[in-house]
């Protein structure tokens, strides 16, 4: 150690950073090395990044043990926090607000709220981290922190987006309210989202939803008892219901919303991303929805033993309720013999749950091979599940008892012993025709050993001593022999099968049930003696035992119910799916209820976002993105076109890369009206409408050629002014014929415009020689809104369903203005 | 989320530990060492565990545990993937994930770590920008940084972090260019005793070697993609024009990366390219059984199957076994009863075989289930499916590059009921 201190107090950076290395080497380890503190924290300054970073380490590793010292490098975290480079700002204050030093939580809490403003989203981000550590630190923050959540969750960085999410879900879960405005945004920003992001933004607006929207569910009392004939439903019963939901029932276009920009990260390589929206569409989505899943969850199971493990927990959950999701995939859950037991087990859960009178027998054959496997505990679950096939499906249940008593013969104990308590089972959900049955029970108690398994045999014996009256006496005179050694599962059933036969046939067992209860009157164990005394009480009748022992046989031999076997999974669909409550099948600490759906859906209208609003936002990332590069290139498919010309007009580039910001151009397409205010808005300054400054060269593809047999068409936006009247946006179409052959009488047909759009149409094209191309002009009106036009495209012989939509940039006219009506209009 | 992580190495040995909020004592691991000794085999440590303060959840990858400590709610999933990917990083900056390579770079170990979580949140988990903020260790480069003690941390924001495309750095400049694409398809089946297919179906994925300076815009097509039934792909590819085109469009990361993992519909019948003759029977009231095993080749493009193993789990009574192999050599551990047999390459004019005595434990009762065999084969130059990749273009930069498809089929698992 104090070999290390010299080395940290030497002049030589390469000393100093290989003391450093050691250390973290000692935390690495769980080592202390509380005693250098000192000594290291005075390096907190140091010019050479490493050792910088490797100080931070061990800063956040012991601050919180030594509180008085760490004091000491806060001003230089503090400086940091105004350095020009954001990656020094970022690591700076991620380094602060992990100093667990209740101390300095007014710093802390200052450095976050100027944090949550920086211009650098990474910064913000990182702002986004400090709140939770923060409210970790102090809870008595919350207010104050709340404060910094809202205004985080108006961000419209994807990188910020998961990280306020998270934040919001560790703070203030239950501030629903905080989300209205941002529900849409947040919906559209996901794809583009980090993938750990996309997981905390999915579970939260499942949650969001289920307080928000109605269900589309049909028969809500039905779906949330999930009683047993909806197993039985089939297909068409259950589309006939949904058809009739259909009537009835709109979905909120925002719920739509969500189940539709969830869908595509279903094809996310994380497994995480894809069990989210599984569980999303599990919760939220119309039933005849969810199906699509079921696919990509079967993908997950090709993947490592702990994702198989949670993704079939999960299926296991599902199956129980909708067999039909998953029955498609029934093979791909046969067991391997390589898989590990857990897994094994868990396939087998699924198998029996998607069992039905169609693949039974298939079923069946494959748990023979299973139950043969040298695995023996998954050999007996096997038999459990052949059990549960049996009492389902009524159809199989012969078949199912016949082969169990094969199994009785089985060399293995285990699997002998699990038949036996199977058996029992099935037989008193049967009791039509067990007499056979029971004596060859009754002789496999010689030599079996398993205490469950001899307790099923003893308790079936006494359950039906009367159908087998002479061998019941006779296994009482065994077992009684053999009562002290017994195990305490074993001797209650002797006492039990004792009393049963005390009742029914007291002449030849009333010495041996007596000499059983003085056996267990004398027992180690306190639930034998108290058991003992209670059916002596209870057969045997003197003065005290009063009027119950006249009801003694009707006490013991009343009909019992069958038990039910079910599955394991059945009660675990209270938990959200994919939650860690779920896999534990227990509430953890901080687990989010999900909540009933409303009978009426609150006021949608919370979620629509003030266009004046907005137009305030433009402003203000008008002025950051001059400030800064303009980084934010997103990456989605609908902004990439307008990627080209975004670089050349400058006053253009503000605008659209404005528009890039798929969260803002969704809000233009509600609200449509936004556009023809700027448009009168230029009107009136008088400007002038200008010739393009530059028009874009991308051309978009309309028909290919493959779909259009031989015929291909692109169209681009030419930035003319409308020839067809000053409404219509023109557009310029080239068609071209890749055939051999020529085509004849090209035209448009069966447009289907959204009301109010118009469109003028090119004339006809006589002819088209082969390897031929030809441009014409057409005028769309698309009404200011970016909705499509669909209309066909016709040729002599065929016609193929085509459209258009425009980018928004496309809708604006270009106008030249001076900097200074730009400013004084201040858009 | 993730509170702390635990690295444990098979002898039971915590020897990392790595806390992202205050530290949680080491005795938590207790629960899980108890949890291992109840299941006996690795395989079947439960990746959650439930403890009175905390949760557990672990992975268990290339010999070593993962535990990390949770204190609240969270998906499983989500800490199950970010400890792969933890593991993942190891592999891609040590060139393995061992315990080792971890001792010997816990500095970098520390610094990853540091990175890739911040109070407990993934903030980095991209490997192009944590390439950028820590460098990986080369030998050239440790001796360089001891003489100038320069350092492995990069000072400057990765671009990536701040782009759109977070996925890729930036100023990549190679002077060759190459693009390799390696379309990688196992087959899953399960073959009963008589030979006929319970289950089968192809698992594929497109592994992917860019080398490619700037800022390429890739999009790559198949001659049949109506052939991928289920595909996931990754993040840098544009899922509207796979939906709308059916061609992978994307700006690829640098270096090597999983492009794609799919599924081949199960409409399409899976062509078995091996099959396999056995005999194994055990006599009653004598200790000793018999074993004898032929793999042959299926008709299959003409395609020679070729890296060949065999492995079966024998049952517990079997004390060794006396085979000749007319082909490849086989092995027998005695302690966990498995039976290896690398065959290589089958030529159909002369089988391999594998035929002997198998000696049983005397008095021990004869195995109830005859042993499945897993069997792994390799064919070069061949998809399976039938998938072909049409062609693949680049936009965006002005160089030509070198472009390359290699096609592969494997065994996945690849299971045979005696």
């Amino acid at each position: 150690d104090i070999y290390l201190k010299q080395m940290l107090e030497s002049s030589k950076d390469s000393a100093k950073l290989d003391a450093m290395k050691r250390i973290v080497g000692m935390i690495a380890k769980g080592k202390n090395a509380s005693e250098l503190f000192p000594a290291v924290v005075k390096n907190v300054a140091s010019k050479n990044i490493e050792i910088k970073k490797l100080v931070y380490v061990y800063l956040m590793r012991y601050a919180e043990e030594q509180q008085d010292l760490a004091l000491l490098s806060i001003s230089t975290f503090q400086r940091a926090l105004k350095d020009p480079n954001q990656l020094i700002r970022a690591s700076a204050l991620r380094v602060l607000s992990s100093i667990r030093v209740p101390i300095i939580v007014p710093i802390m809490m200052l450095a976050i709220k100027e944090a949550s403003s920086d211009l650098s989203p990474y910064v913000r981000k990182n702002a986004a981290h400090a709140i939770q550590k923060l409210y970790s630190l102090d809870p008595e923050q919350k207010e104050m922190l709340i404060e910094v959540i809202e205004k985080l969750l108006k961000d419209k960085s994807t990188l910020v987006a998961g990280s306020v999410v998270m934040a919001f879900e560790e703070v203030c879960p239950d501030r629903i309210d905080l989300i209205h405005k941002n529900y849409r945004k947040l919906c559209n920003l996901l794809v583009d989202v980090e993938e750990w992001g996309q997981v905390v933004i999915i579970h939260m607006l499942t949650r969001y939803a289920r307080t928000q929207f109605v269900s589309p569910w049909k028969d809500d009392e039905v779906v949330e008892e999930y009683s047993e004939n909806n197993f039985y439903e089939s297909d068409e019963e259950q589309k006939e219901k949904d058809q009739k939901v259909k009537n009835t029932y709109t979905m909120d276009p925002d719920h739509r919303l969500l189940l539709r920009n969830t869908k595509p990260l279903l094809q996310s390589r994380n497994a995480a991303v894809v069990m989210a929206v599984a569980q999303l569409y599990w919760h939220l989505a119309p039933k005849s929805e969810a199906g699509i899943v079921s696919k990509s969850l079967v993908r997950l199971l090709h993947s490592n033993r702990e994702v198989q493990y949670i993704v079939l927990q999960n299926i296991a959950t599902m199956s129980i309720q909708r067999k039909g999701m998953f029955e498609p995939y029934l093979k791909s859950f046969y067991v391997r013999s390589t898989d590990p037991t857990m897994i094994k087990t868990l396939k087998l859960e699924i198998l029996t749950n998607l069992a039905n009178e169609a693949n039974i027998s298939t079923l069946l054959r494959e748990f023979q091979t299973y139950v043969r496997s040298q695995d023996k505990q998954f050999a007996a679950a096997t038999i459990q599940a052949i059990g549960r096939c049996a009492t389902n499906i009524t159809e199989v249940t012969d078949t199912c008892l016949n082969g169990l008593v094969c199994l009785l013969s089985n060399r293995d104990e285990i699997v002998v012993a699990e038949s036996v308590v199977v058996i029992k089972k099935l037989l008193q959900t049967q009791p039509a025709h067990h007499g056979e049955i029971i004596k060859h029970m009754a002789k496999l108690l010689d030599n079996i050993t398993v205490p469950v398994a001899r307790a099923s045999i003893l308790w079936l014996i006494g359950e039906y001593c009367e159908r087998v009256p002479k061998i019941a006496p006779d296994v009482l005179r065994k077992t009684a022999k053999t009562f002290t050694n017994e195990d305490d599962l074993v001797k209650l059933q002797i006492l039990n099968l004792g009393a049963k036969l005390y009742l029914t046939n007291s002449k030849q067992t009333k010495l041996l049930t007596q000499y059983v209860l003085n056996l267990g009157k004398y027992d180690q164990s306190y639930d034998i003696r108290d058991r003992t005394r209670f059916i002596r009480q209870l057969i045997v009748p003197n003065e005290k035992s009063g009027a119950l022992s006249k009801y003694a046989k009707k006490i013991f031999l009343a009909q019992k119910p069958a038990p039910l076997l079910e599955s394991p999974f059945k009660d675990r669909d209270h938990f959200q799916l994919g939650t860690l409550s779920h896999t534990l099948n227990s509430r953890a600490t901080g687990y989010l209820e999900l909540s009933d759906w409303p009978k009426v859906a609150p006021d949608p209208s919370v979620r629509n976002v003030d266009v004046a609003e907005l137009a305030k936002e433009w402003t203000g990332i008008l002025g950051k993105t001059k400030k800064e590069k303009p980084t934010e290139k997103f990456y989605s498919e609908s902004e990439e076109d307008e990627d080209e010309s975004s670089s050349t007009s400058a006053s253009g580039r503000c605008l659209e890369s404005n528009l890039h910001l798929p969260c803002l151009k969704n809000s233009i397409f509600r609200t449509g009206h936004y556009l023809k205010r700027i448009r009168k808005k230029f009107k009136k300054s008088q400007s002038y409408v200008a010739a393009p400054v530059s028009v874009p060269t991308k051309t978009h593809e309309l028909l290919h050629r493959m779909s259009g047999k031989g015929l291909a068409a692109h169209y681009h936006f030419s930035r003319q002014p409308g020839i067809f009247g000053d409404r219509m946006v023109s557009v310029q179409l080239t068609v071209t014929n890749t055939t051999d052959q020529k085509i004849e009488n090209i035209h448009i047909k069966e447009k289907k415009l959204p009301p109010g759009m118009r469109m003028h149409e090119f004339n006809p094209i006589e002819c088209l020689e082969p390897a031929g191309s030809i441009t014409v002009s057409m005028g769309i009106d698309f009404c200011d809104s970016a909705q499509m036009a669909s209309f066909q495209l016709c040729t002599k012989d065929d016609y193929f369903n085509v459209n258009i939509q425009p980018p928004v940039g496309e809708l604006l006219l270009p106008v030249t203005m001076s900097e200074k009506d730009f400013k004084k209009d201040g858009i | 989320m993730i509170h702390s992580l635990f690295l444990i190495n098979c002898s039971g040995d915590i020897f990392l530990e790595k806390h992202w909020k205050s530290v949680v004592s080491q005795s938590v691991c207790d629960y899980f060492f108890e949890a291992q000794e109840k299941a006996i085999d690795v395989e079947n440590v439960p990746p959650v565990i439930s403890t009175p303060h905390h949760y557990l959840i672990s992975i268990y990858r290339d010999k070593i545990f993962f535990v990390s400590v949770i204190q609240t709610e969270v998906p499983p999933l989500f800490v199950i993937e970010f400890l792969h990917r933890v593991a993942d990083t190891f592999q891609d900056y040590f060139g393995e994930c061992s315990e080792t390579a971890i001792k010997d770079n816990v500095v970098i170990v520390y610094e990853l770590l540091e990175e890739m979580l911040d109070n407990g949140f993934p903030l980095a988990t991209e490997s192009n920008i944590l390439k950028e903020l820590i460098k990986p260790p080369t030998i050239l480069r440790s001796v360089v940084n001891s003489i100038t003690g320069s350092s492995n941390v990069g000072d400057t924001l990765p671009t990536g972090q701040l782009s759109n495309i977070p996925w890729r750095r930036a100023g990549v400049k190679y002077t060759n260019n190459e693009a390799y694409f390696d379309v990688i398809e196992e087959i899953d089946a399960i073959i009963d005793k008589s030979g006929s297919t319970v289950f089968a179906e192809i698992q594929g994925v497109i592994d992917s070697c860019i080398k490619l300076s700037g800022m390429p815009d890739l999009s790559l097509s198949f001659m049949n993609p109506r052939l991928l039934d289920d595909v996931s792909f990754h993040p840098c590819i544009r899922f509207k024009r796979w939906e709308s085109e059916r061609v992978l469009s994307f700006i690829p990361p640098d270096g090597n990366f999983r492009l794609i993992s799919y599924r081949v519909s199960s409409q399409n019948l899976v062509a078995i390219p091996v099959y396999v003759k056995h005999m194994i029977s055990f006599k009653e009231n004598s200790s000793s059984g018999r074993f004898d095993v032929t793999i042959g080749p299926k008709q299959n493009m003409g395609k020679t199957v070729e890296g060949v193993v065999m492995t079966v789990h024998m049952p517990k009574a079997v004390l060794n076994m006396n085979l000749t192999a007319t082909q490849g050599s086989y092995t027998f551990d005695p302690v966990i009863k498995v039976l290896t047999w690398d065959v290589g390459k089958i030529t159909p004019q002369k089988l391999p075989n594998l035929k002997g005595i198998v000696n049983l434990q005397s008095g021990a009762p004869k195995p109830e289930e005859n042993p499945s065999l897993n069997i792994q084969f390799k064919i070069q130059q061949l998809a399976i499916s039938g998938l072909k990749v049409n062609r693949l273009d680049m936009y965006g930069e002005k160089y030509k590059p070198f472009k390359g498809v290699k096609y592969i089929t494997k065994a996945g698992k690849f299971q045979v009921r005696t």
